[in-house]
């Protein structure tokens, strides 16, 4: 009778007393030395059904080259296939990486100081997804009031003004840029606070 | 290797220096290659073949082919010396092959050499990192050897710093260094190279693992004056570079034809290069995006301009992270573009399109994919003197999409009828569009298909894909490399024995039913040299088969399928210049996944024939099942050779070595007097007289 097994790993007694169909051949890859069994084990296995070919209708597909024709649709990925170079492969994921912005992996913290607080907070950018947004947490880390922004005079109504250290290393005023390209080139934030953050305001 | 055949010409009629010319013939060539044992008592006449072999030198400098070249040197003795006094290029297609010591002894006026390192499966991370292939051996020996070497190609080979540092030293004409996927040196290897090498015209580095050691390469170019620089390659190097001085250096490179920038260098930056090389013919763009934090639309330079400025561009790649606003850019240089490499850029067929369908002169088109089977349909509309296609994936997985298919490879296949090179990676194919390329491009000398799902059947019939790689093996007479995937019986490769009689190259994978299968090719293709199999069912008595063959080969590859080690272990008895390697998988042992473990298991079978035996620096897992050296008591045996000549007994004293029971070393010395014969107690021992 035949049937379809699931060999899951190594069991490679229950291969032995199998009872199935297979075209000449299959046999006496049984009967090879370890080397044929032990690389077997290691590679996933295609997906039974679909991918056998017209030769039996058993559900054999031990007949073609001695893999295991085993369960799990393994979708798990074989060394060194499909035969793209390393070089290339990465390039990719790394893009991708980067585009999702790396929203779905880490976040991004960033070091926040304020002027005259004994230390120093950190808080995660990517959990904002606006200025207003971020602005709101620093008043609430540190209460106290920021103010509003605006393009020409920075931030009124409060002797405080947010500013971040850019990839450069220049000290810019939060809120001129864009959000997104401001998450990308933010390293650190600190809250200037009395004449200086006057000063910038002035500019 | 050549045959002796030390007489001269017959139309000679003086009965005396025939005598004369055939001893003089037979003082023969000393280990440098010179020829010597001009006896000063003999009347030294031009004898005849002093004079062929002066007309021989002439003509034989013009023959460039190499294949031509070892035909010529199988002629005679003489032939084969002087082929090796005018060889200028010296050609090794597996390193170990031949030792360094060897060639250079051979060939005494070589002015630039290619070493070919690693079996092209190394680069799928299937063999372990540190197998060797190590270039330091060679630079040693090529140091020494020739000192005028100008040119210097190496392939999948370890090089280190400190090798560069030595080629930079011991070559002051230096200048030509290509490395194409080497690896083992980083940024400060290139600097020695960029300081010191003042000839240096061409410096290309393509899919080089290049480390990075923090050092300005760039900047460590001369500052001052002209250099010669004509070629400068270096997109695959991961590391930033320092754009000022590449722009200095430039702009001091009067004669710089190709420049493929890293990804680290952003369109604004490329606009720069390009204002001052509009020369160029070769560029590789870089990144072709902004750089960061740069704002989009601030006073951005014509980029159209710079490109529409450089009329002599003809081969465009790069677009390493492309912003795809940008791609207009380039539509003024594309007329006269006759190779395209867009396989680094994710764009889609709207995009392609665009810029394909000024691309009349086309004739290599590398692209991604994303650009579907649409994107592939407007290349073959346009690009009628297309010659060698290549279509990457951008989700290298068995079970991603698939962009593109059997209608993209069909329409391809219309539309380009001159097509001589094609590499299509896909999820699904069909034999029909198979068998249509094999009708429609006859010219077809590399077809590599790789169907990325395994044991994959014609998606549309469900059978195996046995008849469209037949019908390309048919049908596609000037076939010389191939490359199988898919679901593949044994019939698909009783075709390839049938029909692919001139295939020199083929790849295997997850392919074949039995034996019989690597039996058909191994029996039924003359002119196979490579030939690489993965994970398939080919057992000990396939590979017998192929005894017949393997000293003609360059190398067999045999990684996860049904050997064992005494089957490898036959061959390496029946053909002793073949080395056996069998390399284990270290990281399969250790992970335990085989709960019988076998000492004897092991994963990868590489032959190779090679003239040195095994090599002393394998590491520990690659075993070497080679024939031992076995001694038979006499490691060195001199033979006093004993001949006559007109007026005196001559003798000559050749020193053979022995290894591996055969004789393989066969170095003259000059003739000496029976006075002159000196022995040391060893030589004693093993002499042996031969009249």
């Amino acid at each position: 009778m035949e049937r379809s097994v699931n060999y899951g790993g190594n069991d490679l007694n229950l291969e032995a007393t199998e009872l199935r169909l297979g075209l000449p051949g299959s046999d006496e890859h049984e009967k090879q030395s370890y080397p044929s069994v032990r690389i077997s084990n290691k590679r996933a296995s295609p997906e039974v059904a679909e991918e056998s070919s017209s030769l039996s209708n058993s559900n054999v597909s031990d007949a073609r080259n001695g893999d295991q024709d085993s369960a799990p649709p393994a979708k798990a990925q074989v060394v060194g296939w499909p035969p793209i170079r390393s070089y290339r492969r990465n390039s990719f994921q790394q893009k991708k990486t980067e585009a999702d912005g790396a929203g779905a992996g880490a976040g991004m913290y960033v070091k926040v100081s304020m002027d005259g607080a004994p230390y120093l907070r950190k808080v995660d950018l990517k959990v904002y997804k606006s200025y207003p947004m971020l602005l709101k947490a620093l008043e609430n880390l540190f209460k106290l009031t920021i103010g509003e922004y605006s393009e020409r005079e920075g931030y009124n109504g409060s002797e405080f003004a947010p500013t971040y250290e850019d990839k450069d290393g220049d000290w810019m005023l939060v809120g001129d840029v864009p959000w997104d390209m401001f998450i990308s080139t933010c390293k650190r934030l600190r809250i200037m606070k009395g004449l200086e953050a006057k000063g910038l305001g002035c500019l | 290797m050549s045959k002796d055949d030390d007489r001269s010409p017959p139309l000679d009629l003086r009965g005396a220096d025939i005598a004369e010319s055939s001893s003089k013939t037979r003082n023969c060539v000393t280990g440098s290659g010179h020829v010597t044992g001009m006896n000063p008592m003999e009347f030294q006449a031009p004898y005849p073949d002093q004079v062929l072999e002066n007309v021989l030198e002439n003509v034989l400098q013009f023959l460039t082919s190499r294949r031509d070249r070892n035909a010529a040197s199988l002629v005679c003795k003489s032939w084969c010396r002087v082929e090796a006094l005018t060889r200028s290029e010296l050609f090794i297609g597996n390193c170990y092959s031949v030792s360094p010591k060897r060639a250079t002894a051979r060939f005494s006026r070589v002015r630039a050499v290619a070493i070919k390192g690693r079996p092209r499966f190394a680069d799928f991370n299937l063999m372990p990192p540190e197998w060797g292939a190590h270039f330091k051996p060679w630079v040693a020996a090529l140091g020494s050897a020739y000192p005028w070497l100008e040119k210097v190609y190496l392939k999948r080979m370890s090089v280190t710093d400190e090798d560069l540092k030595h080629l930079a030293e011991y070559f002051p004409s230096f200048k030509e260094l290509v490395l194409v996927c080497c690896d083992g040196f980083g940024t400060r290897g290139l600097a020695v190279i960029a300081k010191k090498c003042r000839q240096l015209r061409v410096l290309d580095l393509i899919e080089s693992e290049v480390a990075d050691s923090d050092m300005d390469w760039i900047g460590e170019f001369p500052e001052s004056g002209i250099t010669c620089l004509e070629s400068l390659i270096f997109d695959c190097v991961e590391s930033p570079i320092n754009f000022e001085a590449l722009e200095r250096l430039v702009v001091r490179s009067p004669s710089l034809k190709k420049l493929r920038l890293n990804r680290f260098v952003s369109i604004g930056q490329l606009y720069r290069l390009m204002v001052r090389a509009p020369q160029l013919t070769h560029l590789g763009t870089g990144s072709f995006s902004l750089a960061e934090g740069v704002a989009h639309g601030d006073q951005e330079p014509d980029y159209e301009s710079a490109f529409a400025a450089c009329k002599s561009l003809v081969c465009l790649s790069g677009f390493r992270e492309i912003a795809t606003d940008y791609l207009s850019a380039i539509y003024a240089v594309c007329a006269n573009l006759t190779s395209l490499n867009l396989s680094y850029a994710n764009i889609n067929a709207e995009q392609l399109k665009t810029v394909i369908f000024h691309c009349h002169k086309l004739q290599t088109f590398w692209v991604l994919d994303t650009i579907c089977d649409e994107g592939l349909q407007a290349a073959a509309a346009t690009c009628k003197d297309l010659r060698e296609l290549r279509v990457f994936p951008i989700d290298a997985r068995e079970d991603s999409e698939g962009p593109v298919s059997e209608v993209g490879l069909q329409a391809i296949s219309e539309g380009c009828r001159k097509l001589q090179s094609i590499l299509y990676f896909c999820q699904h194919m069909t034999n029909a569009a198979v068998i249509a390329m094999s009708n429609n491009c006859p010219d077809l000398e590399v077809f590599r298909l790789c169907i990325m799902g395994r044991h994959r059947p014609d998606h549309l019939t469900g059978q195996p894909m046995d008849e469209g790689f037949g019908a390309i093996v048919k049908n596609c007479k000037k076939l010389t490399r191939l490359a199988v995937s898919g679901l593949l019986t044994d019939q698909a490769f009783s075709y390839i024995g049938r029909y692919g009689k001139l295939v020199r190259t083929l790849s295997v994978a997850f392919a074949g039913n039995s034996d019989r299968g690597l039996k058909y090719v191994l029996e039924g293709c003359p002119r196979l040299q490579k030939l690489e199999i993965r994970d398939s069912p080919f057992g000990d008595e396939a590979l017998r088969s192929g005894l017949h063959h393997y000293y003609n080969m360059r190398f067999l590859w045999m990684s996860s399928c049904s050997l064992s080690p005494q089957g490898c272990r036959e061959i390496a008895r029946a053909l002793p210049r073949l080395v056996v390697e069998v390399i284990k998988d270290e990281a399969e042992v250790n992970r335990g996944e085989c709960e019988e473990h076998i000492d004897d298991a092991f994963d990868i079978l590489y032959m190779y024939r090679s003239l040195e035996g095994p090599r002393d620096d394998a590491p520990h897992f690659v075993q070497e099942h080679s024939k031992q050296k076995q001694g038979i008591g006499l490691s060195n045996i001199v033979l006093l050779i004993i001949y006559p000549s007109m007026k005196r007994w001559r003798f000559g004293l050749e020193e053979l070595e022995v290894q591996n029971g055969e004789f393989t070393k066969f170095s003259s010395m000059p003739p000496v007097e029976k006075q002159e014969l000196a022995f040391t107690r060893e030589k004693k021992k093993n002499l042996v007289c031969l009249f």
